[in-house]
C-alpha cells in the first residue's frame, strides 16, 4: 500500500486520489475560479489550522505569495478541477482570497509592446 | 472578506496575466515550442469521457471510470513583477475543445503549430481560432530532413487568410520559438490598431 502512496514532499501527508479528496464531488460550489485567478492565504490562524486537512495546508503554504490556480494544480500534482473544489471550499472557509484576472481581451497596446520587448530580450 | 490576502492599497489593478494558447496537432512541436520559451510544467485537468473518446483511450480493466486526464504543457514567462505570460500547450483534437473555450477566453492569441508532412492536422486549430476572432500565427515547424515549404503554399493548402503571419521555426531553438511568439504579439498589435483605424472612439 505505501507503495503506492504520492507524497507532495517529505514533510506533507500522502495524497489520496482525487475524487475521495473532494468527497466525491466534481463541480466547485460558488463563482468559476479562473485557471489564471490568483490566490493567497490568509493570516495564517496556528490554532484553527492544527485541525485543517494537510492538503488545505499545503495550500496555504503554497499561497503565502498569491499564486495562479495554474501554478497550484501543476505544484501540487493535482487535476485542475480538483484544485478548484479544494479552493472554492477553502474560499468558503475563509482560508484563502482569490482574485480573478480581467476577463476581457487584452486591447492596451502598451502592456502588449511590453511583452514583446520582453520577449526578444529571451 | 478574510484577512490579508491581498493588499489592494498598494497594488489597485494587480498584475497582468497573458495567456497565449499553443495549439495544433499531435507531435507537431507544441511541447517543444514552449519548453523553448519557458520552464514547463505538466498541468492535468479532466475530462468525461464522450463516445468518440471511449473509442480512443483504452478502457480495458479500468471499469466505471468516467473521466480521463488530459495533460497540458504549462509554461510561465514573467515579463514583469506585475506582468506575466502564460503558455498553454493544447492537445488539437475536438474532443479537447472544452479545455479551448476557457483557455481562449481572454487569451491574447494563439500559436498553431503545423508540420508540413501532417498539414491537415492543423486545420481544426485554425477553423476554431478564425471562428473565435482570436489572433494567431501559424508556426511551420521545419524539422531536420522535412521539406522546406514556401509560406504560401501553405497559406494556400490552410486558405488562411492574407493577413495571418505564417513564421518557417526550428520549435528546439530558443531563439526560434521567441520570435513565433514575438510575430503573435506583434500582429495582435496590429490588429488593435486595425481595429481603432475602423471604430474611431
Amino acid at each position: 500500500m505505501a507503495r503506492e502512496e504520492q507524497r507532495i514532499d517529505r514533510d506533507a501527508g500522502p495524497v489520496v486520489r482525487p475524487y475521495a479528496l473532494t468527497g466525491g464531488r466534481t463541480r466547485p460550489t460558488g463563482e468559476t475560479i479562473d485557471l489564471l485567478a490568483l490566490v493567497a492565504s490568509s493570516e495564517a490562524d496556528t490554532v484553527g489550522s492544527m485541525f485543517l486537512e494537510p492538503e488545505y495546508l499545503e495550500v496555504m503554504r503554497q499561497c503565502r505569495q498569491p499564486k495562479s490556480v495554474a501554478d497550484l494544480a501543476s505544484d501540487l500534482d493535482l487535476p485542475l478541477g480538483v484544485i478548484r473544489i479544494l479552493l472554492s471550499d477553502m474560499r468558503e472557509q475563509g482560508l484563502i482570497a482569490i482574485r480573478q484576472p480581467a476577463r476581457t481581451r487584452l486591447t492596451d497596446p502598451r502592456i502588449l509592446k511590453d511583452v514583446a520587448d520582453a520577449l526578444r530580450r529571451l | 472578506m478574510p484577512s490579508a490576502g491581498f493588499d489592494t492599497d498598494l497594488d489597485p489593478a494587480g498584475p497582468v496575466s497573458i495567456k497565449i494558447l499553443v495549439a495544433g496537432g499531435f507531435g507537431a512541436g507544441k511541447t517543444t515550442l514552449v519548453s523553448a520559451v519557458s520552464e514547463i510544467k505538466p498541468l492535468r485537468t479532466e475530462e468525461a469521457l464522450s463516445e468518440a473518446s471511449m473509442m480512443v483511450d483504452t478502457l480495458d480493466g479500468v471499469e466505471q471510470k468516467t473521466t480521463t486526464t488530459v495533460a497540458m504543457d504549462f509554461g510561465r514567462i514573467t515579463v514583469r513583477d506585475d506582468l506575466v505570460l502564460y503558455l498553454f500547450g493544447t492537445p488539437g483534437q475536438h474532443r479537447f475543445w472544452f479545455m479551448w473555450d476557457e483557455l481562449a477566453l481572454g487569451a491574447l492569441g494563439a500559436v498553431v503549430m503545423a508540420d508540413t508532412r501532417r498539414l491537415a492536422d492543423s486545420f481544426p486549430s485554425v477553423d476554431y481560432f478564425e471562428r473565435r476572432g482570436l489572433p494567431f500565427v501559424v508556426a511551420v515547424n521545419c524539422f531536420d530532413g522535412a521539406r522546406r515549404f514556401d509560406p504560401e503554399d501553405v497559406r494556400t493548402a490552410l486558405d488562411l487568410d492574407s493577413g495571418v503571419p505564417i513564421v518557417l521555426c526550428d520549435a528546439r531553438h530558443r531563439s526560434s520559438s521567441r520570435d513565433v511568439l514575438v510575430t503573435l504579439v506583434e500582429h495582435a498589435i496590429q490588429l488593435i490598431g486595425d481595429h481603432e483605424v475602423m471604430s474611431p472612439s
